[in-house]
């Protein structure tokens, strides 16, 4: 029945192009390869009816939730320490490799769209750590950019050095990032994410002698390959500490990128705890014509005032260019607190129990019934035992990191305050 | 192929308007001047109407923030009467409701803080479900009518609100009613984009929230709207909890303190020294000495 259904779309689609699609009719080798992806995903099978006869991708909300459930478990299974102050370099494969059209257009622009969605999310997540960016190519490694804290010169200095060649050299840009990362602070968490494109590494001399050496040096290292595994790259994540992964394809790639936004668990000898001198600058009255130091140019209005030298600095967070005194806002501390505190993962509900059930998300508002009041899928909090829809789990876990249920009743204050 | 393109029915001004009431009613018996809750909410009930008249695509959605819960106290969109008065049963209901927690927990000093960071989180979960209902949705926007002072422990929950307001680009607008400024909002309001207020007279709340408060976002580009004055964004120290310009920060945990510590108080790690002194491989690394700035 189904396959009947295939020939009779192809055999639609075959009559438009008849010209030169001719001999392709029924049998489904020859197709090209737009053709192909209408064939195998059958997306019309996603699709159905509504109420108002509109056409609607299948619920797979339950399969999509139980996957972010995976990813929540795994995440907050413990109350693990966490590395807030990193000092990452990214590593991109710049190699005769990274114009292979395997991914479309280029592995490297594509390489180029993910790192510039990493940084940005990077920041969001880490307001008080710090990127640079290494290109590897024609056998060296060169320094793109330094440790910075500003999203848009990172990616405006990656997008204008978009051409690749020669061969990638993991040992050189090891060498490189060592030297670097070697004189940041004890406290600061020092990582390296390669972006790899190639099945080689063209190495002047020992590379696991250098592998030793980052390890000796504390550098947790991580390689995101775009063609297959390599043995050289699963050995330096095993010997340092990192994550070892292999896109298969375009979102693939993204999701693996975006797995090295959040800060990972710190191990505890890896970074000294230490007290770090930090000040907070109150932003400068409207209306006052002042010279900033970063810039070095008058500015109308704005800025900020670092508390030890006066100076005037136009965006936080940031060290003053003055007394290298860190300057950062009370907000920049905060976005990072819910690192520190996560809200409990919710539990799912039974719903065997169907008459003293709410009917409503405490969140949105959203019915949790079924056509037909039949009870839906909905989470609960495990603390004030408030019942949401399956959206508004996700994204209290996601984006919000505040139970509304918790938060809108006096008594459960106790334990907030006990963090404080 | 491509599906008869749906006609615009929601231009860029119609607007989804979160209205947070603070119903706390240690606030509203502590204020002096014979501005009443009545009085407030006689004001609000008019700017709601307004609003639902000015687009009759509008929407407006309101939550009472009293002291012990929150809770959805009218909603436009599937309230039988379109008149904002149609709220005024359930927020009794809810005022009483709220009392009776009151009850159980006992006595509380001074005015109490309502509960601000539970009627956020509420709203920006109402606001997602918006942005989840497709391409066509009104432009949402957060009005917080408070007056209570703010609650210290809810800091960290109110900045996550803000934080995640800001990334679905949501502009949280405050007027603040008490005769304090509110640094929470003000700091949600300067983050998100949003309106910051606090009238001079009560009297005329309604024409501060009509002038200000009732335009919508595409609207606001063309209007001169009150700017933000300095927004204080010191830290507080947690072991005094008073104001500081420059202090030391705990690198495990973001702790703040006044003054140089030997452990962290919070999360209990020993500064400027590994915790696997006892390892000696972890001996012979070359790594800068622990420096003091």
């Amino acid at each position: 029945m189904m396959q009947r259904d295939i020939n009779g779309a192809e055999r639609r689609f075959s009559k438009g192009e008849d010209e030169e699609e001719d001999e392709d009719e029924g049998t489904g080798a020859g197709r090209e390869a737009w053709e192909r992806t209408y064939a195998d995903e059958r997306s019309w099978e996603s699709l159905q009816e509504d109420e108002s006869g509109l056409l609607r991708p299948i619920d797979n909300k339950a399969l999509y939730h139980a996957q972010y459930r995976r990813r929540l478990r795994t995440a907050t299974s413990a109350r693990i320490q966490k590395g807030l102050i990193r000092y990452l370099y990214i590593v991109i494969d710049l190699s005769r490799a990274a114009s292979e059209m395997d991914y479309k257009p280029s592995r490297m622009a594509v390489v180029a769209k993910q790192v510039e969605a990493f940084i940005r999310e990077f920041f969001d997540q880490n307001p008080l750590s710090q990127i640079g960016l290494v290109t590897l190519k024609d056998g060296v490694a060169n320094c793109l950019t330094d440790l910075g804290g500003s999203p848009e010169s990172h990616i405006k200095a990656l997008m204008g050095k978009l051409v690749c060649s020669g061969d990638p050299s993991i040992q050189n840009g090891l060498d490189l990032v060592h030297d670097l990362l070697n004189q940041i602070p004890s406290y600061g968490h020092r990582e390296v994410l390669f972006l790899y494109s190639a099945l080689s590494t063209s190495d002047p001399g020992d590379i696991m002698e250098t592998i030793q050496k980052c390890k000796l040096s504390k550098i947790r290292c991580s390689v995101i390959g775009l063609s297959a595994e390599l043995f050289v790259c699963k050995y330096l994540c095993q010997e340092t500490g990192g994550s070892y992964s292999v896109a298969l394809n375009e979102p693939h790639l993204k999701e693996l990128v975006l797995e090295h936004a959040p800060p990972p668990p710190a191990i505890a000898e890896f970074a000294i705890a230490n007290l770090i001198k930090m000040g907070f600058p109150q932003r400068a009255a409207e209306g006052i014509i002042s010279i900033c130091s970063c810039h070095k140019e008058a500015k109308f209005g704005g800025g900020y005032t670092c508390p030890r030298c006066k100076a005037r600095v136009c965006e936080l967070p940031t060290e003053c260019r003055i007394c290298g005194l860190t300057l950062v806002s009370s907000p920049h501390l905060a976005r990072s607190y819910h690192h520190l505190f996560p809200i409990t993962p919710f539990d799912d509900v039974s719903l065997s129990y169907i008459n003293n059930q709410p009917k409503d998300c405490f969140g949105c508002q959203q019915s949790l019934l079924n056509p037909g009041n039949i009870p839906g899928p909905r989470a609960a909090c495990p603390k004030c035992k408030q019942q949401f829809c399956l959206d508004c789990d996700i994204y209290i876990h996601e984006s919000l990191h505040n139970c509304p249920g918790c938060e809108s009743l006096r008594h459960s204050k106790s334990a907030i305050n006990m963090e404080e | 192929m491509s599906p008869p393109v749906p006609s615009k029915l929601l231009t860029d001004d119609v607007s989804l308007i979160m209205v947070l009431i603070d119903t706390n009613p240690y606030f509203w018996s502590s204020i002096e001047s014979n501005f009443t809750f009545a009085k407030f909410l006689s004001h609000v009930l008019a700017f709601l109407n307004s609003i639902l008249l000015l687009n009759q695509l509008n929407q407006v959605v309101v939550i009472a923030t009293g002291f012990n819960s929150c809770s959805y106290v009218f909603d436009s969109s599937i309230s039988v009467s379109p008149r904002a008065e149609s709220l005024l049963p359930k927020l009794e209901e809810f005022v009483e409701n709220d009392e009776s927690l009151s009850q159980d927990n006992g006595s509380v000093d001074g005015v109490g803080s309502s509960l601000l960071s539970g009627a956020l989180s509420m709203a920006l979960c109402y606001i997602q479900r918006v942005f989840r209902s497709g391409p066509l949705h009104p432009q949402p926007r957060i009005l917080c009518l408070h007056g209570s002072p703010d609650g210290p422990g809810q800091y960290v929950a109110i900045m996550n609100s803000i934080f995640s307001a800001q990334r679905s680009m949501v502009p949280i607008d405050s007027c603040v009613i008490g005769s304090q400024h509110s640094a929470f909002l003000q700091q949600a309001s300067y983050i998100t984009g949003g309106v910051y207020l606090k009238p001079q007279q009560m009297e005329g709340l309604l024409q501060y929230l009509l002038t200000v408060f009732a335009t919508d976002l595409h609207s606001r580009n063309f209007l001169q709207l009150p700017k933000p004055v300095g927004v204080d964004f010191r830290a507080s120290c947690f072991c005094h909890k008073s104001t500081i310009d420059m202090g030391f920060i705990c690198s495990v945990c973001l702790s703040i303190f006044c003054r140089r510590q030997k452990k962290c108080s919070t999360c209990g790690s020993v500064f400027g020294q590994t915790q696997t002194q006892q390892d000696p491989s972890s001996s012979d690394l070359k790594r800068k000495t622990p420096s003091s700035s």
